[in-house]
């Protein structure tokens, strides 16, 4: 099937099968490998994507889905080297450890920032508590967490 | 993991949906979020040549909340439900509800339908479904039909769907203002490992427990102990029917989470009536 959407901010136009996951796609044919997989499960969050400013799991999202819409990867949140609020809050925060789940944290924390702007610490825990970090830095994230929303 | 190979159909009415599942049988599946099916079409449970995306079927896109009940169509999102003003202002439990299922993910993506269609034992809204009396519409090859939620779940991943039949909408009555409505739920892991949902108005009462079994069970003992407000009764009540169903290693520690979620419940619901100016307050706390 023939996709077309906006990635990362330019239009792009993609050939794809019908059973094709975004994860798939981004990561093999379009070389965007910051979206990690883990638990291919929808539980961990290391490979959420906004589709349409929306957090979706890449693992279990349908290419279809992304047709007419907007997809925004960890890729697309930096302009250049200048990195975005969430981007900066986890450096400020220090709230990287291996940093396998930070895509995804960077993400969720986003998406968060963009449903709730005045966002309370438990709607903060309710984002959170969808991504898994192994290394079990919460407490740095949740600092980065608030920054943003505090900004 | 990859998903099997699979054509998608994209209809944009019901009577296109309809002849797509009737032309494909066995061999088609609905899709709406996929949160599901897509899982267990990459585990491999499920191999259907046909997937018939229903999302873009305008029918099954509304939500009207009216005085006496919510009209929940098959394609609306848990997002949707939660973020609604309307049905946080009729029924706020299911709006709490909603907020605690899964994740945020998928919420966004995922279906109150797909969730009942699915029939997966450890549901939350089947639970508190049943205890409102809630309603399913259906739609296939022989018309339309309505079938209470207690009737629609027939089991562990098994409804009365009829070959070719669709969920079209929930409908959901809502309590008035002299019902009492709570829910509570245990969760260790993804999906809640216990739930009960309860309900006490003019007409009498529910006491509903998910998750324990493979369907939302009714405990008609609890239900005639609260409509006499003992809540201690009710609990008791409550524990010992779950002992007498469940057969498998740790069936005390489930019978006590029952009856432990029953009094919470019970407590959320008479605080949340306190909390309404003019509704009803039980005779006796619990
Ligand atoms: C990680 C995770 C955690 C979860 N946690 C919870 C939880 O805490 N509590 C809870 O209650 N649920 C939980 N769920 C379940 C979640 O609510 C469902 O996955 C979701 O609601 C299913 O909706 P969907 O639109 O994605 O369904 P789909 O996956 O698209 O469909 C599910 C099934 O129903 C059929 N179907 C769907 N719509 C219709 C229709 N209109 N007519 C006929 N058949 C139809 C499909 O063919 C398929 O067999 C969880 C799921 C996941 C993946
Ligand atoms: S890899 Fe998608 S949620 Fe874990
Ligand atoms: S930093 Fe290692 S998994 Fe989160």
């Amino acid at each position: 099937m023939h996709v077309d959407l906006v990635l990362n901010g330019e239009l792009t136009a993609i050939e794809c099968a019908d059973n094709e996951l975004i994860l798939d796609v981004v990561r093999e044919r379009l070389g965007l490998t910051g979206t990690k997989r883990s638990c291919d499960m929808e539980v961990c969050g290391s490979c959420t994507v906004l589709l349409d400013g929306l957090a979706a799991s890449a693992c279990t999202t349908l290419v279809a889905e992304a047709d007419g819409k907007e997809l925004v990867t960890i890729e697309g949140l930096s302009d250049g080297d200048e990195l975005n609020p969430v981007q900066q809050a986890f450096v400020d925060h220090a709230a990287v450890q291996c940093g396998f789940c930070t895509p995804g944290m960077i993400m969720s924390v986003q998406a968060l920032a963009m449903d709730h702007p005045d966002a309370d610490d438990e709607t903060i825990s309710e984002y959170l508590s969808g991504t898994i970090c192994r290394c079990t830095g919460y407490v740095k994230i949740l600092e980065a967490a608030r920054q943003v929303i505090s900004e | 993991m990859r998903l099997p190979p699979f054509t998608l159909h994209r209809p944009r009415e019901l009577g296109e949906l309809l002849e797509l599942l009737a032309r494909y049988g066995d061999d088609a599946a609905v899709y709406m979020g996929g949160t599901e099916l897509l899982l267990i079409m990459k585990l491999g449970f499920a191999e259907p040549g046909h997937l018939v995306d229903a999302k873009s079927i305008p029918e099954l896109g509304e939500l009207h909340v009216s005085a006496d009940r919510l009209a929940i169509g098959a394609g609306v999102t848990h997002r949707r439900i939660e973020r609604h003003h309307d049905v946080q202002r009729a029924l706020p439990v299911l709006v709490d509800l909603e907020r605690r299922i899964a994740n945020v993910r998928v919420r966004n993506a995922g279906t109150l339908g797909g969730n009942l269609c699915f029939a997966e034992p450890h549901s939350d809204p089947a639970t508190l479904l049943t205890a409102l009396d809630a309603e399913v519409e259906l739609a296939g090859p022989a018309g339309r039909r309505r079938l209470a939620v207690a009737d629609f779940i027939l089991g562990a991943l098994s409804t009365a769907l009829d070959p070719g039949e669709v969920l079209t909408h929930v409908h959901v009555p809502v309590p008035g203002p002299d019902t009492l409505v709570g829910y509570e739920r245990i969760v260790f892991t993804e999906r809640p490992a216990a739930t009960v949902a309860v309900v006490r108005g003019p007409a009498g009462a529910r006491v509903v427990v998910g998750a324990l079994g493979p369907r939302p069970m009714r405990v008609p003992h609890a239900e005639m102990r609260l409509v006499e407000d003992d809540i201690d009764a009710a609990v008791e009540a409550t524990s010992s029917a779950v002992a007498d169903t469940d057969t498998e290693p740790g069936a005390d520690y489930r019978a006590h989470l029952a009856g432990v979620l029953l009094r919470r419940a019970w407590s959320a619901a008479t605080a949340n009536a306190l909390s309404v100016p003019g509704a009803a307050a039980p005779t006796k706390q619990g």
